[in-house]
């Protein structure tokens, strides 16, 4: 056995470390005769995988199709791919792996507000490109960050005076106790009351409720003209089983920011249980246009089998890949200052969605939402609305005064 | 009036909830003193057995109470011959293997069947109490959870079955001594109380979504119920799940699921103060 002496360990270490420092430079200096690679990070596995896999499955086709284009600056482009397990100390293990190991030119993903805060600011520190594409609560204020999703206000505003025209003015809310819930119920009463409605209660459940009981009486007893549902998860789910046991979904219509955001519940839940809830998102596989028609057919040829569900959070990491391409492309080259700059040029984009731009001030999309009624599973639109922004993120956010910023904010509708 | 009613009425629900998801539990951890972790997916078997034997057009009566309850106690059996026997009476081992347990099911299940199944939406439709709409389902669960603690009472009390069953729990080697063959009782017991937790299973699968991890909101209430149930099975089971199903129903009317779920750890931390072997600790104790 050799000896190692300190002195000979130095030495080597400190070569290792210059050989180091060298590999962190800039990706386009020693890339050139790579793959360009792309990080994908969402939950494969674990309670919500019927999220993430579809967007997963999702990003493997853009890549197909990016490379099929002639790729990136001329290159292939690869997908990284990593399965946080909704573990959040995975996705902070593979995210700073991403940026450190692979030094992946952009990462798609993160789906609960929990990991993406937990990936952003790692992406931030180590300038590693990031896009979030899931609907969520608004409040992201980070230039590194692009946030495709619908936001409360883009959504909410829509929806509110939609359903009271069809239903009427009162309004009883019932909210998962979580941020996103919190935060959207209180836009909710905003909006009801700027129509001229009221909100005759807003329930709130931690997560782990599946009992509703109690709940069902109460709106009962309230008499509501609709139920506005702001539950998440399985535990949830139980609502609108039992309001249907009770007979009580014939009598008062409900609407929902939540309902088959991802796609999944109108598959678990039964026609009887979920026909007439009328949702509001910024994507639905039921858009009739030319764009949307050709990717659905994309997705089909490329999993005939297993075709994903697909839903606003699947067809933002479609836009979230397409975009960065264009960008890249446009920009000629991956440094991120340089990609930065074409992002925040006001581009239009065609999606399958619709029209699609990015705010340069809070890094959010202006984009096309939808309503839908839900009839045996699926969504039946009944109104667009154009360029709707997110004003809410807009509230607290503005990138050109403050391009460092590194937060996310919990917007107040208090006073 | 009708307000009072609809109370009691869930209420009465409340209590029904926690017998269901707690007595197989009651067995299986209060009188065998194994921590079975994996309890909540037990539940989540009694589900899917539910929701699979009415895809392929089984009676969906016929599913919840006879093929759940069978399903899950063959598996608690097989369970019990591969993983218990060699647990028993070592509390944190058993503790760590059914945990093991609860992460292969969920994970098993996922990969069978997907993450994303389509359930059975609640039988009987509702009945109004007033202007009041309730469903009957309702009163299925508070019939069945008075049946099983019913049975279980019976047979524990009236039959050799439940002598042997209590005798070999109180004393396996004295039971053996006297020409009971303990392995067999131990394993028979623990799929009684798998069998009672699949019928659960079966039942609350139209009433909640069916999804692999349900489990996860299951366990801790039953956990809570038997621990502040305290020894005795039944009587541990009743006194527990009517006075927390109770606290839980009125705060919850009262003043929201927030405060209820609160009301509910916080009513079973006070009794854990004052009785630390439970209710049937101090009261009761004779019962069964």
């Amino acid at each position: 056995m050799s000896k190692i002496s300190r002195r000979k360990f130095l030495k080597s270490a400190a070569a290792t470390g210059v050989a180091a420092s060298s590999l962190s430079l800039p990706y386009a200096a020693y890339a050139d005769d790579h793959a360009i690679l792309v990080g994908g990070l969402h939950d494969l596995s674990g309670a919500i995988d019927f999220a993430g896999i579809p967007m997963n499955q999702v990003m493997a086709l853009a890549v197909d199709e990016i490379n099929a284009n002639g790729g990136v600056l001329g290159k292939e482009v690869k997908q990284v791919v990593y399965d946080p397990q909704s573990n959040m100390s995975l996705y902070s293990q593979y995210a700073t792996q991403m940026a450190l190991k692979d030094k992946v030119a952009v990462v798609q993903g993160g789906i609960t507000s929990a990991s993406r805060e937990t990936i952003r600011p790692i992406f931030h520190r180590f300038k590693t490109l990031y896009f979030y594409n899931t609907l969520y609560e608004g409040g992201v204020c980070d230039r590194n960050e692009i946030s495709l999703g619908t936001t409360p206000a883009q959504t909410v505003e829509k929806l509110v005076p939609h359903v009271m025209d069809l239903f009427g003015k009162k309004v009883y809310t019932i909210a998962a106790d979580y941020n996103y819930g919190q935060i959207t119920a209180a836009w909710v009463k905003r909006y009801v009351e700027q129509n001229g409605g009221e909100v005759v209660e807003t329930e709130f459940f931690p997560l782990d409720v599946t009992q509703f009981g109690a709940t069902i009486s109460k709106i009962q007893a309230a008499a509501p003209d609709m139920v506005m549902s702001v539950l998440v998860g399985t535990g949830h789910l139980g609502f609108y089983r039992q309001w249907a046991a009770s007979g009580m979904k014939s009598k008062i219509p409900m609407a929902s920011t939540t309902f088959g955001a991802a796609g999944s519940e109108p598959i678990i839940m039964t026609p009887e249980e979920a026909n007439g809830i009328i949702t509001c998102y910024g994507y639905y596989p039921t858009i009739d246009s030319p764009a949307n028609k050709a990717w659905l057919e994309k997705v089909k040829a490329k999993y005939p089998d297993n075709t994903p569900i697909l839903s606003e959070l699947s067809e933002c990491t479609w836009e979230g890949m397409m975009i960065w391409a264009d960008a890249v492309n446009e920009a000629g080259s991956l440094e991120r200052e340089k990609v930065l700059e074409v992002l925040e040029s006001g581009k239009t984009y065609n999606m399958p969605s619709g029209q699609v731009s990015i705010d340069p001030l809070t890094h959010h999309a202006i984009r096309d939402v939808y309503i839908a009624d839900l009839q045996n599973r699926v969504f039946e639109i009944k109104e667009k609305f154009s360029q709707v922004q997110p004003i809410d993120t807009q509230q607290v956010c503005n990138l050109k005064e403050t391009p460092n910023a590194n937060v996310h904010y919990e917007i107040s509708l208090d006073g | 009036m009708d307000y009072t009613i609809i109370i009691a009425l869930e209420m009465l629900r409340a209590i029904a909830w926690l017998v269901l998801l707690s007595s197989g539990l009651a067995i299986i951890f209060g009188m065998m003193r194994v921590i079975n972790i994996a309890h909540g997916e037990f539940l989540m078997l009694g589900g899917y057995t539910v929701i699979m034997a009415s895809k392929i057009g089984i009676n969906i009566w016929f599913a919840m109470l006879v093929l759940a309850p069978l399903v899950v106690g063959v598996f608690g059996i097989l369970v019990e011959r591969l993983v218990i026997r060699w647990l028993y009476g070592r509390l944190l081992d058993s503790l760590l293997a059914t945990w093991g347990l609860s992460l292969l099911m969920i994970g098993g299940v996922t990969m069978l069947f997907g993450n994303t199944v389509e359930g059975v939406s609640t039988p009987l439709g509702g009945f109004s109490v007033g202007i009041y709409q309730v469903s009957a389902y309702n009163l299925v669960m508070i019939f069945a959870a008075i049946s099983i603690l019913l049975s279980v009472w019976a047979v524990l009390r009236y039959t050799s079955v439940g002598l042997i069953a209590r005798s070999v729990m109180q004393n396996p080697d004295m039971a053996q001594a006297l020409g009971v063959n303990s392995t067999f009782v131990y394993m028979a017991t623990f799929g009684v109380g798998s069998a009672l937790t699949g019928l659960a299973g079966g039942l609350i699968a139209p009433v909640t979504g069916v999804v692999p991890s349900m489990g996860i909101n299951l366990i801790g209430p039953a956990f809570i119920t038997v621990i502040t149930g305290g020894a005795s099975v039944v009587t541990g089971t009743l006194s527990a799940s009517g006075f927390l199903g109770s606290v839980d129903q009125l705060i919850t009317f009262g003043f929201g699921p927030v405060y209820g779920g609160a009301a509910l750890l916080i009513a079973a931390l006070i009794i854990l103060r004052i009785l630390p072997q439970g209710i049937t600790g101090r009261f009761f104790t004779k019962k069964l």
